[in-house]
């Protein structure tokens, strides 16, 4: 195996992620997610879990540690299969409030606080710095491998220059593919699809190496179980301490490490993917460290003593003479190097911006400046310097640390570190209490008791901390001492460090929290926050004063860019129903541009920036919602106030109405008393005068003829007032036999017109209808009906008032109803009588130019009734107007067959 | 929230998967836990191989319950989206 031949499959492996990420940018951003967006390639990014220090260092901590290294992965199963504890809720999290980083996580929960996102940034970097420095020593190790001809051991190669190579490489990668965007939404898909690649090759890598070892090395399973047991690997003992500790560590990490929160939360496309991840990450997690124990306990007993069982993967198969095997151990071992540090290096890169670079520049701008101008360009570009920086200080503290110890313990340090953020987390997500003041020192005590406990003691003996130190305690204070705090001196190291800083951490959160006080965004924030599956968000009090829609366009274009900001405010707009760019600042659009904003700079940057235009900033929180309930408390009361008198109007408005109706009907009826009664006299006066002249016997016959057609008149009008009366009784006790029978609307309004010419026929009057309409089959009882056009018609004939009266009549279906209407051009009917015209005896004008009793509306009306229609006064036609309605086919009673056959029989059913 | 007193037999039966869902981890670590103690009568010192052996079965045990679990509320969750989600964190 030729140095020069690895470094060239090395280079074109390099080109081939890189071609990768490039194609899957390109594919994402023309919207063809497809399987970029699938939960498989969702569960391969979360295996970035397993870096370099899985891919070497299990072997070499089996070697070390025996069946210990397991508990490394056992945590995030458990973690993954009670997925729905945790898992879920943090991804619905992070997707809603569209958190960047568990830093920003961390702020947007207690308050939006910027100090926070900078301490848990703090801890994330110094965790982070270390683990960083231990893939590049991996990758170095790993090429020395081949660099050197026998096999290497302890000693390092003089070839530092490889971890800067590849350091440099790592940068130039996470800078193309990582700061491409944004936005927390768009997702790095070029980053997350050359990982599910290098995720791949890595378990085919180890799996082939396990497989070569227990079929080709050893003999198979049962051999190698007689191996275990003979071996001295089997000789370390289960620390039930230890094996649970570890345990409870590796379950904090999985949810705290930022690189872990960057693939899990923020790049998650779909919440379903947990439900494939759920299990399919513990199979991934399984199958990686299912032939660890085989290779150890075999390169133990093939490899010289004294080799590093660190490298075990790579030597074993060099050793037994098969180069292409180790070729692939080598690529998988750099696989994992790679995507572990390109993803932390994102992850940190995203959180030092937005904590500290971008607040930073926030807070030292010239005062009074609101317009931010060019925020995207600066983020973007700390982005980058943040990348590099990171990697670099990765590099750095690799020369420096000088590739110390092995590979598992600084694995183990990290973990420790970011277990601190756990509690913070939990409580932050179950707990409503838990506050500010309290996660802040929560965090500080936890990282400071790590930094003293366990970090600064792994630079080993007069590393940072002296020797004397180290055993006696700082000033000679035993009980002070780094590694036995309180005397605890019988606890491991890092058991006796993961004990003080949580037990400290969570005493201090808890503490911290019951004793102080939640500010109102806090408050809210908690409550979103616990809440998350109750869907309802609290809501924000903003002000609505002092925000421009303008100025905060302005704001968002620096942000987010111009055509994105523009689509963001048209679609706002578009959705309070106004057209163009600029939609209203309600406390809805200030949330929701808020949210957005957050998505790119981090939830406490954000509410920052978008608080300076809405003038919130000024006005404290706690003013504006007291000022919000109280506003509230009055509009809900005047409200109500409103509500009531408003009934009470109605009601006194019904009632006036009833009171008046009685008034005139109870005038109406003495009126209708009156009326009868001289109705009925006139008549029988003039018949009485006229039979005393005929009493008279020397009355001429021609007198005495004409004196009798008197008095035959008189008693004809008589009977017909008789008749009437009659008729209107039967009609209103509806007791009328109906006659029903099938008919054409159009002859119907022919008979009638002609009927009613001899109404005043020195009147000329022109009708006009709309023949062509008229043709509307009736079943009904038409000589009713007829009767009642008539009596509308000749009513236009004696009162239309126009010098040349004119009546329109229009017939019309309209659903299941025939509706004609009969209009003149007359003065009409005024309003105030248009409600009395339809009751008996309501004669507008006197009696003797009418010429009737004022029966006929009453009548008409009864008719209607009967006929299952309806007669009414048509106001605002120019004229007077009435709308005669009736069924198509009468409801209710069976109609008798119609004589000419022409009824639709199906209308008895 | 007031909660019914008696659900359908399909909406019983989800809640029922769901609290196996959560209890999985607890069983987890009871399996995980259990080779710790072990020690060999002979020699009072544990023994790597059988315990590997138990651990990973016990593993790939759970590893198969999860995926079945998760699968049939992934199918129940999509069948009718408002399933799992509102139970939640009554019961939580």
């Amino acid at each position: 195996m030729s140095f020069n031949l690895l470094v060239i499959v090395c280079l074109l492996y390099v080109s081939l992620l890189f071609l990768v990420a490039f194609l899957a940018d390109r594919r994402a951003e023309a919207g063809k997610g497809g399987w970029l967006r699938s939960p498989l390639v969702y569960t391969l990014s979360l295996s970035i879990y397993c870096t370099a220090w899985t891919f070497y260092g299990a072997v070499g901590y089996a070697v070390r540690s025996g069946l210990e290294f397991v508990t490394i992965y056992l945590g995030p199963t458990l973690v993954f299969a009670g997925w729905l504890w945790i898992v879920r809720k943090l991804v619905r999290i992070g997707r809603r409030e569209r958190v960047t980083s568990i830093a920003d996580l961390i702020s947007a929960r207690y308050g939006k606080s910027n100090l926070l996102g900078v301490v848990v940034t703090v801890i994330a970097v110094a965790a982070s710095t270390p683990y960083i420095a231990l893939q590049l020593q991996s990758v170095t190790l790993s090429v020395a491998v081949f660099a050197s001809d026998q096999p290497p051991g302890w000693a390092l190669p003089d070839s530092g220059a490889t971890a800067a190579w590849v350091a440099a490489g790592l940068a130039l990668f996470t800078i193309l593919f990582g700061t491409r965007n944004l936005d927390a939404d768009e997702r790095h898909h070029g980053v997350v699809t050359a990982i599910a690649l290098e995720a791949v090759v890595k378990l085919l890598a180890l799996l082939a190496v396990g497989i070569f070892t227990v079929w080709t090395v050893a003999d198979g399973w049962a051999d190698i179980y007689q191996r275990i047991e003979a071996s001295p690997v089997a000789e370390w003992p289960l620390q039930p301490g230890r094996w649970i500790g570890l345990t409870f560590v590796s379950a904090a990490a999985v949810l705290t490490l930022p690189r872990m929160f960057q693939v899990m939360v923020v790049e998650n496309v779909d919440e379903r993917h947990l439900t494939t991840a759920a299990w399919a990450f513990p199979a991934y997690l399984l199958l990686m460290s299912l032939f660890v124990l085989p290779i150890a306990v075999v390169g133990l007993e093939v490899l010289p003593p004294g080799a590093n069982p660190d490298l075990f993967v790579l030597t074993l198969p060099l050793t037994e003479g098969r180069g292409d095997l180790a070729l692939l151990a080598f690529l998988g071992g750099f696989s994992s190097a790679t995507s572990m540090v390109i993803v932390a290096a994102i992850a940190l890169a995203t959180m030092v911006s937005n904590h500290v670079v971008v607040p930073l520049w926030l807070t030292l701008r010239p005062a009074g400046a609101r317009d931010p101008g060019d925020v995207r360009g600066l983020v973007l570009l700390s982005r980058r310097f943040s990348i590099a920086a990171i990697l670099g200080l990765g590099l750095l503290y690799y020369r420096l640390s000088g590739g110390s110890a092995a590979l598992a313990a600084i694995g183990l340090i990290a973990f420790v570190g970011v277990t601190q953020i756990l509690p913070a987390m939990i409580a932050g997500l179950f707990w409503r209490g838990a506050t500010r003041v309290g996660a802040g020192l929560g965090l500080a005590t936890g990282f400071l008791v790590w930094l003293y406990t366990l970090f600064l003691p792994s630079f080993g003996a007069d590393g940072v901390l002296s020797a004397d130190l180290m055993t006696n305690g700082p000033w000679g204070i035993g009980w002070l001492r780094p590694q036995a705090l309180l005397g605890t001196a019988t606890l491991d190291p890092l058991l006796h460090a993961l004990f003080w800083s949580l037990g400290l951490n969570s005493l201090a959160l808890v503490t911290g929290s019951l004793l102080s006080f939640p500010g109102p965004v806090e408050r809210i924030q908690a409550l979103t926050f616990v809440r998350v599956f109750e869907g309802d968000r609290a809501r924000r009090g903003w002000s609505q004063g002092g925000a421009d829609a303008e100025e905060l366009l302005t704001l968002a274009q620096g942000i987010l860019g111009a055509d994105e900001a523009l689509a963001f405010f048209q679609a706002e707009a578009a959705f309070q129903g106004k057209a163009g760019f600029l939609p209203d600042t309600t406390p809805d659009f200030i949330e929701a541009l808020e949210r957005r904003l957050a998505g790119a700079v981090g939830a406490a940057t954000a509410h920052a920036m978008v608080a300076q235009f809405t003038g919130a900033a000024t006005v404290s929180a706690e003013e504006l919602m007291a000022v919000a309930s109280e506003a509230q408390q009055i509009i809900e009361y005047s409200a109500e106030i409103e509500a009531k008198s408003a009934e009470l109007a109605r009601t006194a408005r019904a009632l006036g109405e009833a009171n008046d109706k009685l008034r005139d009907l109870s005038v109406q009826k003495d009126a209708f008393l009156s009326q009868i009664s001289h109705e009925l006299r006139t008549p029988m006066t003039s018949i009485r005068a006229f039979s005393e002249i005929l009493g008279d016997t020397d009355l001429p016959p021609d007198l005495r003829a004409r004196y009798t057609g008197v008095i035959r008149e008189e008693a004809v009008r008589l009977t017909r007032l008789l008749d009437d009366l009659l008729d209107l009784a039967v009609l209103e006790n509806r007791k009328l036999q109906m006659n029903m029978k099938a008919g054409n609307l159009h002859d119907l309004i022919s008979r009638a017109v002609e009927a009613a010419s001899n109404t005043r026929p020195e009147r000329q009057m022109v009708v006009r209808r709309d023949l062509g309409a008229e043709f509307l089959p009736v079943f009904t009882d038409t000589d009713r009906l007829v009767q009642v056009f008539i009596n509308l018609i000749s009513n236009a004939r004696k009162y239309c008032d126009a010098p040349a009266p004119e009546l329109k009549i229009r017939a019309r279906r309209k659903g299941g109803r025939i509706i004609v209407d009969f209009i003149d051009n007359g003065a009409g009917i005024p309003k105030k009588d248009q409600s009395l015209i339809f009751e008996k005896f309501a004669r507008l004008t006197d009696t003797a130019k009418a010429g009737g009793a004022g029966l006929g509306l009453a009548i008409c009306r009864e008719i209607m009734v009967n006929l299952g229609g309806s007669i009414a006064y048509l106001p605002g036609q120019g004229g007077a107007a009435f709308r005669v309605t009736l069924p198509v086919r009468p409801q209710g009673a069976a109609m008798p067959e119609a004589a000419d056959g022409s009824a639709p029989t199906e209308t008895l059913s | 929230m007031r909660q019914p007193l008696f659900l359908a037999r399909k909406s019983y039966r989800l809640r029922r998967l769901v609290d196996a869902a959560r209890l999985l981890p607890f069983l987890g670590a009871f399996l995980f836990l259990l080779p710790v103690f072990w020690r060999d009568p002979a020699s009072g010192q544990s023994r790597t191989a059988p315990a590997a052996v138990f651990l990973f079965i016990a593993w790939a045990g759970l590893i198969i319950l999860s995926a079945l679990i998760a699968r049939r509320l992934a199918r129940a969750e999509s069948g009718d989206a408002a399933g799992p989600d509102d139970r939640k964190e009554q019961q939580g």
